[in-house]
């Protein structure tokens, strides 16, 4: 190594001065968020929901059972007498108060696991601001599901296409024990608007995409890999945005005509 | 009445009304284009860097977010100001002033364009043309320093002191070298008056420039010189966020920290102007006769405009100097440089023009042998440096 080199090396910083220039002339992957949304995760934790059975009842029986999972101590629930001339969940208890703070949930989805009849669950909706500490608590009122089996849409709460379609995606995920034999089979009570919701298969790959609303981790994995298979412009960062947007485009269109079936 | 041999022509007939008339419209639009064009250079920074970065940057405020200083700017006007309890209230308060001041009155000094007649008065276009220009600018800046060393020192708190102790060593430091670049260019123009340097410049494009007539090293020194006496990255360890929370201006907010922001920016697009007269022919360049008065704001507005880009891209590529290495390259790089090249340029100026390309070789010559001396024991040493050096 002479005399030369030890100059390249002093000299070395310089390098820095071509990799921001190069910076420049690349794309950007910014998304421009409020304008361009991605897809969300099927399994998002959202805004809760209260699910109603198909003939109408009330899935939640007021057992507390959320309300003492609850790491933040967010949700407020009394249990009440069911009335015997009209019973509002069947069964002998209902949820006769029940309220979540929105300042206080972190949306651990423990409740949803805790509960025994699958009344709550979380919708995909993450995008409400409030401006008052009173609508930061959501009552049983705006958390029960619609006659449609449709979440209430508040007017703080920027509903996107399909973020009410798939409230109760963890229920569906797993099999309650978590064992492997359950795979595929329902081991849930139908709900209000969809009647009994389709099973994901777990490792078998047998799954109805459509039904379930999952995205397969082969179709996640595949913005990363077989790159040298793609057209030069298909590849990288630029290519994979370009695929996600159409994927998100092609969801669009999927979701536009009214997919719910009366139950 | 004689005609004065030096400065603006335009008094060149005594001082009447339509005279004072022309410097207050001067002064007020350099006032104005100085305030616009650093709301400007704070957009322009920001949208470079982020670009250089992979982000998008400012795109909310106005077409391609351009009013997002006008924006900042509004909301730092209506910000409460808070005044320190343990401060000094007087030098508190002084201190942005100290800073903002020089900035704007350091710019009057740099010419913009040529020489122009407006009915019948022929004068030249930039603030002021004192005999003694260059010296200004050395004075002002070396005033704003007092800006930043008074804000850290009235604050009251710990790591705006630290923050100006740093600014003043600093920036002391880099004023040996700076002065000694800027002598260089006296040398060779004759002449302390900004006009006249850029006067002395504009026989041919680009040959004649300082840049080239000075041997292309002092051009490089000033520039880092007047990075550090900016205290713009990497020389920026006066307002390290990560040591020092934000350096001098901790403590100031609302219309104070605008005042020192307004300074910074306004300091970097001066000190770019006076790359370009000292070293770059200021506006010189060719013309045509089309709006022939035209043309050399171009050509400077241009020239300044390549300076502030690369500031940002200075910015951008390096990381920020540790403090022993600031020392090292003022003190043992820097000056010793400076000093050889001045020897340099004089004794091109003195003797014969070989004479100074003969100092100029022996002193290159004598630099890449203490190099190679330095490498070679550095590889001797047994001590396992090998690997530090490869």
């Amino acid at each position: 190594m002479g005399l030369l080199d030890g100059i390249k090396e002093d000299m070395a910083f310089l390098g820095g001065f071509k990799v921001t220039l190069e910076q420049m002339t690349k794309t950007r992957v910014t998304w421009q968020y409020p304008i361009e949304k991605k897809p969300k995760p099927v399994r998002q934790h959202g805004r809760h929901v209260l699910n109603r059975y198909e003939d109408g009842m009330e899935k939640c029986i007021g057992c507390e059972l959320c309300a003492g999972v609850c790491p933040a101590d967010c949700i407020y629930v009394r249990g009440a007498d069911n009335p015997p001339a009209e019973p509002v969940s069947p069964g002998e208890r209902y949820g006769f108060v029940y309220e979540i703070n929105y300042l206080r949930c972190i949306h651990c989805d423990m409740c949803v696991e805790a509960c025994p009849t699958e009344a709550i669950t979380e919708s995909k909706l993450f995008e409400f601001s409030f401006t008052n500490r009173a609508d930061a608590i959501y009552t049983k009122n705006e958390l029960l599901v619609d006659d449609d089996g449709k979440p209430k849409q508040l007017p703080w709460e920027d509903w996107r296409p399909g973020d009410d379609a798939h409230t109760s995606a963890w229920m569906r995920a797993t099999a309650p024990g978590g064992a492997a034999a359950y795979e595929g089979k329902v081991q849930w009570s139908g709900e209000l608007g969809y009647g009994v919701r389709a099973p994901e298969a777990g490792q078998s790959g047998v799954r109805d995409d459509a039904l379930t609303g999952i995205r397969s981790l082969r179709d996640v994995l595949q913005l990363h890999i077989d790159d040298a298979e793609r057209e030069p412009g298909d590849r990288g960062v630029p290519g994979a945005l370009k695929r996600l947007r159409r994927r998100v485009e092609l969801q669009k269109e999927l979701l536009k005509p009214p997919s719910r079936r009366k139950g | 009445m004689t005609h004065l041999a030096i400065g603006d022509p335009l008094f060149s007939n005594g001082v009447h009304w339509a005279q004072l008339l022309i410097v207050v419209i001067k002064v007020l639009v350099a006032f104005g284009v100085l305030l616009v064009s650093v709301m400007l250079m704070i957009w322009f920074e920001r949208k470079v860097i982020s670009d250089m970065q992979a982000r998008i940057g400012p795109n909310r405020a106005g077409p391609f977010g351009i009013l997002q200083t006008l924006a900042d700017g509004v909301k730092l006007f209506f910000k409460e100001d808070l005044l320190p309890e343990r401060s000094d209230r007087f030098v508190f308060k002084l201190a942005p002033y100290l800073s903002l001041v020089p900035a704007f009155v350091a710019f009057a000094i740099v010419p913009v364009g040529g020489v122009v007649t407006v009915a019948h008065h022929t004068f030249e276009l930039q603030v002021a043309d004192p005999p003694i220009g260059i010296l200004l600018l050395l004075a002002l800046s070396s005033i704003s320093v007092y800006g930043v060393m008074l804000a850290g020192w009235s604050s009251g708190s710990k790591y705006p002191l630290l923050g100006s102790v740093r600014a003043s060593a600093q920036m002391i430091s880099y004023e040996a070298a700076l002065g000694m670049t800027v002598i260089m260019v006296v040398l060779l123009a004759g002449t302390l008056s900004t006009r006249g340097i850029v006067d002395a410049q504009a026989h041919t494009f680009f040959v004649s420039w300082n840049v080239i007539r000075t041997g292309v090293v002092p051009f490089f020194l000033f520039m880092i010189a007047i990075t550090a006496e900016l205290n713009r990255p990497p020389f920026d360890l006066v307002e390290a966020e990560q040591e020092l929370v934000g350096g001098f201006h901790t403590e100031y907010s609302s219309i104070r920290f605008a005042m020192f922001f307004l300074a910074e920016f306004m300091n970097t697009i001066t000190m770019s102007a006076v790359i370009v007269t000292l070293f770059l022919g200021g506006p010189d360049g060719p013309r045509f006769h089309f709006v022939s008065w035209l043309w050399p704001i171009l050509w400077f507005l241009g020239k300044t405009l390549v300076f502030l880009f690369v500031y940002v891209w200075l910015r951008a590529a390096l990381p920020r100097l540790r403090y022993d290495q600031l020392m090292d390259l003022g003190w043992k790089v820097l000056i010793p440089l400076s000093l050889f090249w001045v020897l340099v340029v004089a004794s091109a100026l003195v003797g014969a023009s070989w004479f100074g390309i003969v100092i100029a070789v022996l002193v290159v010559a004598g630099g890449l042998l203490l190099r190679a001396v330095r490498v070679g024991s550095l590889r001797n040493d047994g001590l396992g440096s090998e690997e530090v050096i490869a």
